[in-house]
């Protein structure tokens, strides 16, 4: 996995609260193999009409928001499904982070686990980068902060979740050094519980 | 003395194998369902050419893509009929239990789990699904998790967790006729948001969950996650042991008398702190539904529409406003009488067989003025619900009596709303396309949808009940 550290690029707003995971990427696109890249298909049915041509005034649709790697959304993005084919389709579509006042729990280790960063903000913060975008941001990981138009924002980030990103760690390596007090951990439980094993 | 701990306090403690520095705690999970969905997570593990850690506590279950019609045949589309034979591929290298699609016993996974007895107090459960929450109503500690995580769980056996805050719902009082556990989860979740509970792991309290059936709070910590909950418990109790009894895979014999002890000395320490308390007051909820686009935006159904003119910042009447347009609804007009085009009994927030016996109750001997479908929750519960006779209520009423899955709540399997199209349904989530691009959704509970179904629109249960008993 990519670390992240700091990033350098262009924002883009995306003025709604509740943005869940079934607008991210709706539910009939998730049985395409991830190797055929997911980007397509984010924010699928609000970046297209009907018809399936794209929105001229959708945000992302804009030629001022091409090949933008920051999003800026309203509260609770992310919420609903546990679907981690939010995430493929953001980090396929190039975004490395998300700015918002609150996330949904679980895209939000999801997003972790793909490199992406969730980055809180309050949300007057939040209302002044959704009044400036599409502008060039910096996100600073170590520092926390997140600078655009010539003003500097701080951001929240579990520090669990800081450390992950910021060194790319995987789970299943970390866990790989964990093995004997797994194992003993197992054999206890299966002592104490035995009836959880089937025979 | 040692200081007084809750539910998840315990549970969480009989499962913490470490605690990082960081303060993340190293869970063994107990029970791990995969369905044909948790493809990704497979790949990933193939990938490292890794194997299952313990094949016996991992359980498949084909629900979120399979037909509910026509069930016997070849599944037509190509798309799904790989992922259901992926995962009959990946329970046979792998050795794991599959209830899959030719299985008696076949159903959603949050109905399966219960039902089978695979679902037991004190134990941890995870799956690659949001709604995975529903088990902690019997005292389970039980969260959805991500493709990623899912493989360190088939690779392990165990999860890295942050433990939840603390919160806590108390229902007291009495339900009044025709309200149940759904309206009580949309009441609150109207109240504190779609987010409201984020970050928390909730147990529900109060004599209204002590007075809820097991199917009633399989239903209310199945929403948990739409008020932005990690988790939902309920503390095991007699009508918990009742339920559990005899079910095929729970303990037997001494040892069941054995876990019934410990399953009791769960419960919340009475002294045992909450990070948050809230109240709430059943005799003030009425049936309830929803009307925009998130399961936050609920109101009585007695209620008017809300008018963005009258919200109190613009980004709140902005959200009004652009979910009004999307559902096609008016401001300021009552709630009552809005048309539906369809309805739809089902998922797994309620297609248990009380959720069918509620909807049959109101159902019985009138007709639907609209069509929709029923989908049990499971192929056990669609064998009793056909004993039961609930099949040929909803046949005769007009309604479709189709196989179980999740069917159009989501709409993997092709079972959707049409665009425009305006749904009365059980399910969890209005959201914009759920239910099918430019589907409009209203959540409710199984009896509301079934006195939708009588009127055509959008429509309060209670005088339809006359005197007839809505479990």
């Amino acid at each position: 996995m990519t670390p992240f550290t700091r990033h350098e690029g262009t924002a883009v707003g995306l003025p709604f609260e509740n943005v869940d995971t079934d607008q991210i990427i709706p539910a009939r696109f998730m049985a395409t193999p991830r190797s055929e890249g997911y980007g397509r298909f984010l924010l699928h049915d609000l970046r297209h009409d009907e018809a399936g041509a794209a929105r001229p005034d959708f945000p992302l649709n804009r030629a001022d928001a091409a090949g933008a790697s920051v999003l800026v959304a309203r509260r609770n993005f992310g919420g609903g499904s546990s679907r981690e084919a939010a995430v493929y389709a953001l980090v396929d579509a190039g975004i490395r982070a998300v700015l918002a006042p609150s996330f949904g729990d679980i895209f939000c280790g999801n997003a972790v686990a793909n490199g992406l960063l969730p980055a809180r903000l309050d949300p007057d913060a939040i209302e002044a980068l959704l009044a400036m975008a599409p502008c060039p941001v910096v996100v600073d990981l170590d520092a926390t902060t997140v600078e655009a138009g010539g003003r500097r924002f701080g951001f929240e980030i579990d520090p669990v979740f800081r450390v992950k990103l910021s060194n790319g760690w995987d789970d299943i390596d970390l866990t790989a050094s964990w093995g004997e007090r797994i194992a003993a951990f197992t054999a206890e439980r299966r002592a104490r519980a035995p009836w959880l094993w089937r025979t | 003395m040692t200081t007084p701990r809750t539910l998840l306090d315990k549970v969480w403690a009989a499962h913490e194998i470490a605690v990082r520095d960081d303060g993340t705690s190293l869970l063994f999970i107990d029970r791990h369902f995969v369905h044909e969905g948790s493809h990704h997570a497979f790949r990933k593990l193939a990938e490292r050419g890794m194997s299952l850690a313990e094949p016996g506590l991992t359980f498949g279950v084909a629900d979120h893509y399979v037909p509910t019609r026509g069930r016997g045949a070849p599944i037509a589309d190509a798309s799904i009929a790989r992922m259901v034979r992926t995962l009959d591929e990946n329970a046979a290298r792998h050795g794991f239990r599959l209830y899959g699609l030719d299985d008696s016993r076949q159903g959603i996974v949050h109905v399966v789990g219960p039902e089978q007895g695979l679902t037991l107090p004190g134990t941890t459960i995870v799956c690659g699904d949001s709604h995975t929450s529903t088990h902690g109503a019997l005292g389970a500690i039980a969260f959805g998790i991500g493709a990623t995580e899912v493989a360190h769980v088939l690779a392990t056996q165990t999860i890295w967790q942050k433990k939840p805050a603390r919160m806590r719902i108390v229902v007291d009082g009495r339900l009044g006729p025709g309200v149940g556990a759904k309206d009580v989860a949309l009441a609150w979740i109207g109240e504190l948001g779609a987010d409201g509970a984020r970050g928390h792991a909730i147990e529900y309290a109060g004599s209204v969950v002590r007075d809820l059936s097991v199917e009633g709070r399989l239903t209310l910590c199945n929403l948990s996650i739409e008020g932005g909950g990690r988790l939902g418990m309920v503390a095991p109790d007699g009508t918990t042991l009742a339920w559990l009894a005899g079910r095929p895979e729970a303990p037997t014999g001494s040892a069941f008398d054995r876990a019934c002890e410990e399953w009791l000395a769960l419960a919340s320490d009475p002294d045992a702190a909450f990070d948050r308390d809230i109240t709430l007051s059943a005799d003030a909820i009425a049936p309830i539904v929803t009307w925009g686009t998130s399961p936050e935006d609920a109101l009585p159904i007695t209620a008017r529409i809300p008018d963005p003119s009258l919200a109190d910042d613009p980004a709140r009447a902005e959200r009004i406003r652009a979910a009004l347009d999307y559902m096609g609804l008016a401001p300021g007009r009552p709630l009552e009488g809005t048309p539906v085009d369809r309805v739809f009994i089902g998922s797994c927030t309620n297609s248990r067989i009380e959720d069918l016996r509620a909807a049959a109750a109101v159902l019985a001997g009138r007709r639907a003025k609209v069509p929709g479908m029923v989908s049990p929750g499971s192929s056990l519960v669609k064998v009793q619900a056909e004993e039961e006779g609930l099949d040929r209520i909803f046949v005769e009423a007009g309604l479709d009596w189709v196989a179980s899955g999740c069917s159009m709540c989501v709409g993997m399997n092709g079972d959707i709303v049409a665009p425009g199209e305006r749904c009365a349904s059980t399910t969890n989530r209005n959201f914009r396309g759920r239910q099918g691009p430019g589907a409009r959704t209203h959540l409710m509970s199984p009896a509301m949808v079934a006195a939708a179904a009588v009127a055509g629109t959008l429509a309060d249960v209670r005088p339809m009940l006359d005197g007839r008993p809505v479990p």
